[in-house]
């Protein structure tokens, strides 16, 4: 077992772990932060993407003792974001999901397009979507929710 | 989908991880993108994590005259970004923002790449291509290899299990020098099913191509029209790998 101390959702947590814990295993379990989804665990499906120091990455294939020292941001943490804010909108309005699974880890890399590429066209939008699998809605409403926030933010 | 117990440690130079590397059954860890998947799977049961991420050194990168240096945990995103120096003028920030997913190019890392030694993945071909150099460290000191010399085969590199890469040198060339490189995947950043690079430098007469994704190395040759009879596994493999060569000597002109 190894201590580790790190942010999570803006709060310092100190806990003991098994070095084998992945960090989605250790905020589901531990931490009680479901909102991250397990779809694959080996990196391929985008679900339990979630923001480590600031950037979007696998939760599922990065391990929670090689976060000591990290800010981790999960999507319970982006209540009180703007930009998330108007992701969540778009989401609805544009029907962006269904069964909802891949949403937390479409909505972290979804902000990511919008924060880092604000010129992103519909192709660009869709290659970077790539890395996460939404299995309901052929990802035509994904697509636009993102296009809505990239026009609305100018 | 759950690692097998395993202890964990982080070095904080390069002799340390070495020392460390020397207990039974430890395993060097970058960025996690490739070892994540092979210990959930349980392909890999090593006893002790070795992290590289917080040796300083393995993180520094620099622009000298004639190379640019980075150190093996440069991470995908950071060459994509700009973040660190492009020997190539813009042709390692396009093969680096086409690897894998954004989320995965945040943490993985050149030299987590180049030593797990996918065949598929995009740095052992691309460095092949541009020649560059293997920085090693180990027991016995350090040593330097070509990269198509340190790329010995399918999943596997000239280091010995006490060696780490500490980065890889990249050699500048001139302005007139053009790059291409062509891969087909199945889907966006998924790993391809062939790779083609080539590179040409008329003001140091250089000519340089590879053939990647195959069942070992990258192949390096040095004319734009080697024999590659073999290259592929079946007859649609072979034509995806000519056609790969191909369109990424075609992209010089573009």
């Amino acid at each position: 077992m190894k201590k580790i101390a790190l942010t999570v959702n803006g709060r310092p947590v100190e806990a003991t772990v098994e070095p084998r814990t992945h960090l989605a295993d250790f905020l589901r379990e531990s931490q009680g932060l479901t909102g991250t989804n397990l779809g694959c665990e080996h990196g391929v499906c985008g679900a339990c993407t979630i923001d480590i120091d600031g950037a979007p990455s696998r939760s599922c294939i990065t391990y929670a003792v090689a976060c000591d020292g990290a800010t981790v941001k999960t999507i319970e943490g982006f209540d009180d974001d703007a930009v998330m804010a108007q992701l969540r909108d778009a989401f609805t309005a544009e029907h962006a999901l269904q069964c909802g699974y891949c949403t937390p880890g479409m909505l972290v890399t979804a902000r990511d397009i919008v924060m880092r590429l604000p010129d992103a066209d519909e192709a660009r939008i869709r290659k970077e979507l790539a890395g996460n699998l939404c299995r309901c809605t052929g990802y035509v409403g994904i697509v636009k929710a993102i296009q809505r926030v990239l026009a609305r933010r100018g | 989908m759950k690692a097998c117990a395993f202890d964990y440690t982080r070095p904080k130079d390069v002799e340390e991880a070495v020392r460390l590397l020397a207990t039974d059954n430890s395993k060097p860890m970058a960025g996690s993108q490739s070892l994540g998947p092979m210990l959930n799977l349980r392909v890999l049961q090593p006893s002790l994590l070795v992290d590289l991420r917080f040796v300083p050194e393995l993180k520094h990168s620099s622009d000298d005259r004639d190379s640019v240096t980075l150190g093996a945990c440069v991470t995908h995103a950071q060459i994509e970004d700009g973040r660190v120096p492009d020997p190539t003028g813009g042709f390692m920030r396009e093969v680096a923002s086409n690897i894998a997913y954004r989320a995965v190019r945040n943490r993985g890392t050149v030299g987590g790449s180049l030593v797990h030694a996918d065949p598929a993945a995009d740095w052992p071909s691309a460095l092949t291509l541009l020649g560059a150099t293997a920085l090693i460290a180990g027991p016995g000191g350090r040593r330097e290899v070509p990269m198509e010399k340190f790329l010995t085969g399918l999943f596997e590199t000239a280091l010995s299990a006490q060696e780490i890469l500490v980065g890889v040198r990249i050699p500048k060339r001139s302005k007139a020098a053009r790059f291409g490189y062509w891969k087909f995947c199945r889907k966006v950043g998924e790993f391809p099913q062939a790779i083609g690079g080539a590179l040409r430098d008329p003001e140091r007469k250089e000519t340089r191509a590879v053939v990647g994704a195959t069942s070992g190395a990258p192949r390096l040759f040095l004319d734009f029209s080697p024999n590659i009879a073999g290259i592929g596994k079946d007859a649609y493999s072979q034509q995806l790998h000519a056609v790969a060569l191909r369109r990424a000597i075609e992209k010089l002109a573009a």
